[in-house]
């Protein structure tokens, strides 16, 4: 994997800072980081529960505000933009995964890829060529007019992985992708994130518990405690993915 | 967001929870409906109110006087030139009067007291010339027997019921029952009547005399064969009190007739004639005032009732006002539903909005998305309320209706929804369901997505 330079950051974060107020408690949920991350990296962001991983991820997705320290993403300070400005990062810089799958259950896959695009105003003709053509890539053509209940774990998030790249972000942001899928499919979810990666160059930013997952993907491993960062291993040899036996899963790192 | 999606949006999401949704339309729609049955009501009976005083002719009509005639009685000196230069009161000056914005038009008054002789008998009465056009305009003719005059100067005569009473020999008793009035009209319609009349003709010698005197003219007797043509129940004199009428002339036969009229103090029956007064009938009540000024520059005495109608539409501008204020009630309670909706949808959807957010939502498509529901909702309860508005005033019409026949009285539309407030009620229907839905789009736009899609 070639070394990103400075030029070419996805992004940095400077004395990032996240604190919130909890009863008489002051939460440091993001303490002081700095980070650097090049475009087209495929990090794993690692660490017990409570570390701070998935607040780090939601102020990189522009969800959140730091309360001190920047974050740049593609060249833009997050902390100086305005709510609606924040609300076009959201919509063209970044798209998101979640472990609940957060498919809105009303509608359609079709329906629920299109949706970014209706807040992107893409014309409506445009729009379901699209979505069927994202949906066709993560292998869910048959699948068009189904609701998301009636769909396993799996699909499901692969319907939001189309959704979450169907405005063509710079960088994909997945907070723990697998934690609610089985191990085989998990890593149906890897491979196909692990694609994208390579094949659109796509910068990765993966929130996850399971240290073997991270070893296996990522090129890189953030870990996290107390929201602070605690080590940061490159991880040369990501293994090709054809030759990956199924893993077994893991707990949490202690 | 385009506005075709928020508004597919919104839709997908007020299906989503219909009945919920439903109840609170029909909230708006009752409160709308109060509204309309409450404001029809008061226009209503305003437009009958005043459609029957405007047909009355008492609060679109202006007499006018000339200043020469009121030196002998009155006192009270008005503004303007003083009587003596007073201009006459003649064809020149009704033509004029005629030009004043808002006129329709204006017409000699015409009566005099003459004798008229129906089956040999004579009987004294009271006579005035009535303009054709006051067969459209004067309620008097509305319900009655038989016809009005055929042409503008037929030999042809109305009569009002107390005097054909009077020619068939029967007395009307008090507190009887009225008579009918088509058993009256039977024997009469279409029989003749002899009416006496005197003629002023000019006489050579007249030419000289200046106007104001009443030395040079002679007088002719004749009489004339009228037919009876119609018989009226209402009095279309209602304006001249004592001095009222009840044989009607077409207006124009009276005045080729040039009949002497006791307190006409011109001289001439040439060409051009001077009149004692001038009926003025101006098209909208509104426009009265000013046609009084008018006539009232132009030198004469100007006289109306239109002070009347002022208090009248004050009236029911109070009346009105409150009939809207009872309906709105309604209206407040339903929009305090609308609020409560959409305060639950979004506690219900909260997760939804935080979704929509992280994808890129902004807090203007949030906020659209619930303005757009809180629209919709006042938009169809708008519709559907004015439809049972509408229904509750047709129904409440054709009760009183019954009831008005019931009592011998003819049909009136006490109900009365116009166009402009089956727009204006949507329009308020929808505006009051945007201001309710201020505070839950505001609430749902500031909704932190964090918060909003932390597991539960």
């Amino acid at each position: 994997m070639e070394i990103p330079g400075p030029n070419a950051l996805a992004v940095r974060t400077a004395n990032l800072c996240r604190h919130y107020q909890m009863g008489e408690v002051l939460v440091r949920a993001v303490d002081g980081i700095s980070i650097n991350i090049g475009a087209g990296e495929f990090v794993a962001l690692l660490g017990p529960s409570g570390s701070g991983k998935s607040s780090l991820l939601n102020l990189v997705a522009g969800l959140d505000r730091p309360t001190s320290g920047a974050v740049i993403v593609q060249g833009n300070n997050l902390a100086a933009l305005s709510r609606e400005q924040l609300a076009k990062h959201r919509l063209h810089t970044v798209g998101m995964v979640f472990q609940s799958f957060n498919l809105i259950p009303s509608m359609t896959l079709l329906e629920n890829v299109e949706l970014p695009m209706r807040f992107a105003e893409v014309d409506r003709g445009e729009r379901s060529a699209r979505a069927r053509q994202a949906l066709e890539r993560v292998g869910l053509s048959g699948r068009l007019a189904h609701r998301p209940t009636e769909l396993s774990g799996g699909e499901q998030q692969r319907a939001s992985l189309a959704r979450a790249l169907i405005n063509r972000p710079k960088l994909l942001l997945a907070d723990e992708p697998t934690g609610n899928l089985d191990s085989r499919t998990g890593t149906e979810i890897m491979d196909l994130l692990h694609s994208f990666n390579r094949s659109l160059g796509m910068t990765v930013l993966m929130v996850t518990h399971e240290q073997a997952l991270a070893e296996k993907y990522a090129g890189r491993m953030l870990h996290l405690a107390d929201g602070k960062l605690v080590d940061d291993v490159s991880n040369d040899h990501v293994p090709n993915i054809s030759s990956v036996e199924t893993p077994a899963p893991r707990g949490e790192t202690p | 967001m385009k506005f075709y999606d928020v508004t597919d949006l919104a839709i997908r999401n007020l299906r989503e929870s219909v009945f919920r949704n439903s109840l609170t339309t029909i909230g708006i729609s009752v409160g709308v409906a109060s509204l309309v049955a409450m404001l029809s009501l008061g226009i209503g009976l305003q437009q009958l109110a005043s459609s029957r005083l405007q047909k009355s002719g008492l609060f679109n009509t202006v007499v006018a006087t000339s200043r020469r005639d009121l030196r002998n009685f009155r006192e009270q000196r008005e503004e303007g030139p003083p009587p003596a230069e007073s201009p006459a009161l003649d064809e020149p000056a009704r033509k004029k009067i005629e030009q004043i914005p808002g006129v329709v038009e204006a017409y000699p008054d015409i009566r005099f007291v003459t004798e008229v002789r129906f089956d040999d008998k004579p009987y004294l009465t009271m006579v005035a010339g009535i303009p054709f056009s006051a067969k459209n305009n004067n309620d008097a003719f509305d319900g009655m027997q038989g016809n009005f005059f055929s042409s503008e100067a037929g030999p042809e005569v109305i009569l009002q019921k107390s005097f054909a009473e009077e020619l068939l020999g029967m007395k009307p008793k008090p507190g009887a029952d009225e008579t009918n009035i088509a058993a009256l009209a039977k024997p009469l319609l279409g029989k003749e009547l002899t009416m006496r009349y005197s003629e002023r003709t000019s006489s050579p010698s007249s030419s000289s005399a200046g106007p104001g005197d009443s030395a040079a003219y002679s007088v002719v007797s004749r009489q004339l064969a009228l037919k009876i043509v119609g018989l009226t129940d209402l009095d279309p004199d209602s304006m001249r009190g004592t001095a009222r009428a009840r044989v009607f002339l077409p207006l124009k036969l009276a005045q080729d007739l040039h009949i002497m009229q006791s307190n006409l103090r011109d001289t001439a029956a040439s060409d051009s004639p001077s009149y004692t007064s001038l009926s003025v009938r101006v098209g909208n009540p509104n426009q009265v005032p000013a046609v009084e000024d008018a006539i009232k520059k132009m030198g004469f005495s100007a006289f109306s009732l239109v002070d009347a109608t002022r208090s009248m539409r004050q009236f029911f501008a109070v009346f009105d006002g409150f009939l809207a204020i009872f309906g709105s009630l309604a209206l407040t309670v339903a929009s305090i539903g609308i609020v409560n909706t959409l305060v639950m949808a979004i506690l219900e959807r909260r997760r939804e909005i935080g979704i929509m957010k992280a994808l890129g939502a902004s807090d203007a498509d949030v906020r659209g998305l619930f303005f757009a529901e809180a629209g919709a909702m006042g938009l169809v309860g708008g519709a559907v309320g004015v439809t049972l508005g509408w229904a509750l005033g047709r129904l409440i019409n054709f009760g009183t209706n019954i009831y008005l026949e019931r009592q011998h009285f003819p049909p009136a539309e006490i109900w009365s929804v116009p166009l402009w407030l089956v727009l204006s009620a949507i329009a308020f229907s929808i505006v009051v369901s945007l201001l309710s839905g201020l505070y839950p789009a505001a609430r749902a736009a500031r909704l932190d997505p964090v918060q909003a899609l932390r597991y539960e």
